[in-house]
């Protein structure tokens, strides 16, 4: 449901959220009978939704509190359990038109992180600015009792920049060597610490020089970046948000005397009898005991036409209940069901693959040997050749600090923050810095059908063929109906002529079709089967929705699936720049074939099972390639946490929005071109940035190692070196392959399909 | 250098006096949401963040 649009409450049921038992077992207790629940609500997107939702929740009675929070999309309720009982929070929300989950993942850990980088942040620039205020007045010619009296009081500025603001770089740098790694820490803390030491032995000892100025100011250029780098992971989760909400975390459980109870999923056992109302997902696999109704399982197949569920037929965990209510017995346990098969393969994936390591982390480990070795060897040389052990450990210690990997702490993540920034303002949202070094080096794309080239929703292929007199009685009847084949069947039909016809009735059987009186006619629209019965014999999968009169088939509807906005041109411009592009699906060769072609993609694969995805991503890679997986399904979710790199339209399910790296928030699937043009600019630059240090090293190495860096050397060539680095990120945001008016205003998103 | 004895530690103290001023900001979640903050200046409602 989009903001500020007319609320559609009579579209098709889906699920409204979790059930007020379920809310109940995950709140939070605040004392005295007050509970605490924390909602995700991903649809909150301006200030209107956000004071709607904040309104109708406080006009339940039990509400003492509602807050909703836009940044991170989530509602924060306070209540009273004066009855025991939750209120309804999910159904308020969803009679206000918007979709609540509970978050999945706990959020709290990375804010408390956020908050913690915050302080460090504002703690280091507090003493660092301070630092270098004196600093300037030492280097402009002190007297000698000022100099000492600064020197003190930067010390004591010093001690909670180096104490504070350090620490997160003292523990990362602790828990790499204790597991025998070298990082990037190590370096810093290393620099930072003994600067600090040696300084503060050189102030009590009166010296002329000390470097707090150059310790503080380096621990608050590289906590500029780490922030950034943060603040966009944040940015990017609060849009996927990962929710664990996919599955109802209880069922209703009907007893045998008929009474019923709510068991959360971990107490059902196969051959209990549960009861699944409309818009309900199915807890576990089972048997429909009793009841009929029509189930979306896209959830696991990706095939979106909605499939009947009949007394005896089959169910699975996840699908949806859309039209009346089902008793299921239950065959399998939750854990044993098809979503927790699925949710063991993802994760067996998730294991085996090799963790990228990061451009930064590799430059780190080539760095920091040279670094900390080209240090020893000042610090023994000089001490061998003049006997002076301060000398020689100043030197030895203006080479660390005066290498220091400003530019690699400070230069990669400037460079991330751009790019996904400039891809935001495209719709495109990426999850990690590392997610645009990968897409950089990708050479193959694979792409999966259903949600993701098509739309997945049907489209009306015969309507040409069929006379506009019945077409615009279907139509009629058709706008009745929310089924998705009515929609595509009333979508084709001019909307004007369908006031034609004064039905006395029209009635709709769910999951069979809509039945109209027109005086003493009667017709019906749907299932073949159903409709006309006599005709029922030769039913193929090409006509199986008719409009019938008494008995006749009048006109067969023909559907076929919707190209994605842009999947054809997308293929011709990532096959242009020398790519491969495959697709993979689970439906049959023949829809698989037509939408292929039509797509411009000569590989394809039918018929595929989740772990065959799997499997033929990882046959690729093991050919020599790096692969890109564009999908969206749940199916596809292995083989995205599977592939080099992997993008997931926003409309795809949770589970693969959470394991792919990029997520399209617009249909168009130009993203695909853009987030792969972007990277690549993106890996530019951080090349270019890298040279840029070490350039900068090249020079300023030997100036450390004779022993002519002074303080005020080291902070020129520092803040020298690290403006550079970002004015060169900066060039990212204003290329001359900046989106174009047209496209940044979203027109290009609403250019018809194809 | 009389004056520095008065002027340093004044300096100072305004510095601090803006770092505590960020840090209580911080704290009492002036900060938790930016973009909500933004689009409240429009409703009428008197509200403020949820204290912890």
């Amino acid at each position: 449901m989009s903001c500020c649009a007319p609320v559609d409450l009579s579209s098709v049921p889906t699920a409204t959220g979790p059930a007020a038992e379920e809310l109940a077992l995950s709140s939070r207790d605040l004392g005295n009978g007050l509970r605490q629940t924390i909602l995700a609500v991903p649809d909150m997107r301006c200030g209107a939704c956000l004071s709607t939702l904040e309104n109708v929740l406080r006009d339940l009675p039990d509400v003492e509190m509602a807050r909703a929070n836009l940044t991170t999309k989530r509602v924060t309720v306070n209540w009273r359990a004066a009855t025991g009982e939750a209120p309804d929070l999910a159904g308020v929300i969803a009679s206000a038109g918007y979709t609540a989950h509970l978050p999945g993942e706990d959020l709290d850990r990375e804010d408390r992180m956020m908050s913690f980088l915050l302080r460090a942040l504002a703690v280091a620039g507090f003493c660092s600015m301070n630092i270098m205020g004196l600093s300037v007045s030492v280097w402009a010619g002190a007297d000698p009792d000022t100099r000492a009296a600064f020197h003190l009081l930067s010390a004591l500025l010093a001690l909670p920049a180096v104490l504070y603001s350090g620490s997160i770089y003292y523990t990362s740098a602790w828990k790499a060597l204790s597991h025998g790694k070298v990082n990037m820490d190590v370096p810093v803390s290393i620099g930072v610490l003994l600067s600090f030491c040696l300084s503060l032995y050189d102030t009590l000892a009166g010296a002329p020089h000390a470097y707090f100025e150059a310790s503080t100011s380096l621990l608050f250029v590289l906590l500029v970046g780490r922030t950034l780098e943060h603040l966009m992971r944040r940015r990017a989760r609060s849009a996927s948000t990962a929710l664990v909400g996919l599955m109802p975390s209880g069922a209703m459980v009907v007893a045998p005397d008929g009474s019923t109870d709510y068991l959360p999923l971990t107490m059902i056992a196969a051959g209990m009898r549960l009861r699944v109302a409309a818009g309900d997902r199915i807890p576990v696999d089972g048997i429909v005991r009793s009841g009929s109704s029509s189930l979306d399982r896209s959830f696991i197949t990706g095939e979106s036409r909605p499939q009947p569920a009949d007394e005896g037929g089959k169910v699975h965990a996840g699908d949806l209940n859309l039209a009346n209510p089902l008793t299921i017995e239950a065959t399998a346990t939750p854990d044993t069901s098809t979503v927790a098969e699925l949710a063991r393969l993802l994760e067996g994936v998730e294991n085996g693959r090799d963790t990228y390591r990061s451009v930064a982390d590799r430059a780190a480990q080539l760095y920091a040997p040279v670094v900390h070795s080209l240090s020893a060897c000042a610090l023994l040389f000089w001490w061998f050749q003049t006997g002076d052990l301060h000398l020689a450990l100043t030197i030895s210690i203006s080479v660390l600090i005066i290498t220091c990997p400003c530019a690699l702490g400070l230069a990669v993540p400037m460079v991330q923050v751009v790019a996904a920034r400039r891809l935001f303002e495209q719709g495109i949202v990426v999850k990690e810095g590392s997610a645009l070094e990968r897409l950089a080096r990708i050479d193959t794309v694979v792409f999966d059908k259903t949600g993701t080239l098509t739309t997945g929703e049907p489209k009306l292929l015969n309507g040409e063929a069929i006379s506009s007199q019945d077409m615009a009685l279907a139509a009629a009847m058709a706008s009745h109906s929310r089924h998705p084949l009515a929609k595509a069947i009333a979508a084709f039909a001019n909307p004007s002529n369908s006031t034609a016809f004064p039905f006395t009735e029209v009635r709709e059987h769910a999951g069979s079709g809509i039945e109209a009186r027109l005086g003493d006619d009667r017709y019906a629209l749907g299932r073949r089967g159903w409709a006309t019965p006599a005709t029922a014999d030769g039913e193929t999968d090409d006509a199986r929705t008719v409009l019938g009169h008494s008995g006749k088939i009048i006109a067969a509807f023909v559907f076929g699936e919707r190209l994605r906005a842009g999947a054809a041109r997308t293929v011709r411009r990532l096959r242009g720049h020398g790519l491969d592009v495959h697709m993979l699906t689970g439906d049959t060769p023949v829809s698989a074939k037509a939408v292929a072609i039509r797509a411009g993609i000569d590989v394809f694969a039918a018929g595929v099972q989740p772990q065959d995805k799997v499997a033929y991503v990882q046959s690729l890679q093991s050919a020599g390639k790096t692969v890109l997986m564009v999908g969206d399904g749940i199916n596809d979710a292995a083989a995205l946490a599977a592939a080099d790199a992997s993008i997931a339209p926003a409309s795809g399910s949770d589970i693969g929005r959470s394991s792919a790296d990029v997520i399209m928030m617009r249909d168009s699937l130009e993203a695909v071109v853009q987030s792969l043009s972007v990277s690549k600019s993106a890996a530019r630059l951080i090349r270019q940035n890298f040279a840029l240090a070490v350039a900068y090293n090249i020079v300023s190495i030997p100036i450390a190692l004779t022993g002519h860096a002074t303080p005020l050397i080291a902070a020129i060539a520092m803040s020298a070196s690290s403006l550079t680095v970002v004015l060169n990120a900066l060039r990212l945001g204003m290329g001359e392959d900046r989106p174009s008016a047209r496209e940044r205003t979203g027109l290009a998103a609403m250019e018809p399909a194809e | 250098m009389s004056a520095l004895l008065l002027l340093v530690p004044l300096a100072l103290a305004m510095g601090a006096v803006g770092l505590g001023a960020f840090l209580w900001s911080l704290r009492s979640g002036q900060f938790d949401d930016p973009d909500g903050a933004a689009e409240r200046i429009f409703s009428d409602a008197d509200d403020k963040p949820i204290n912890r």
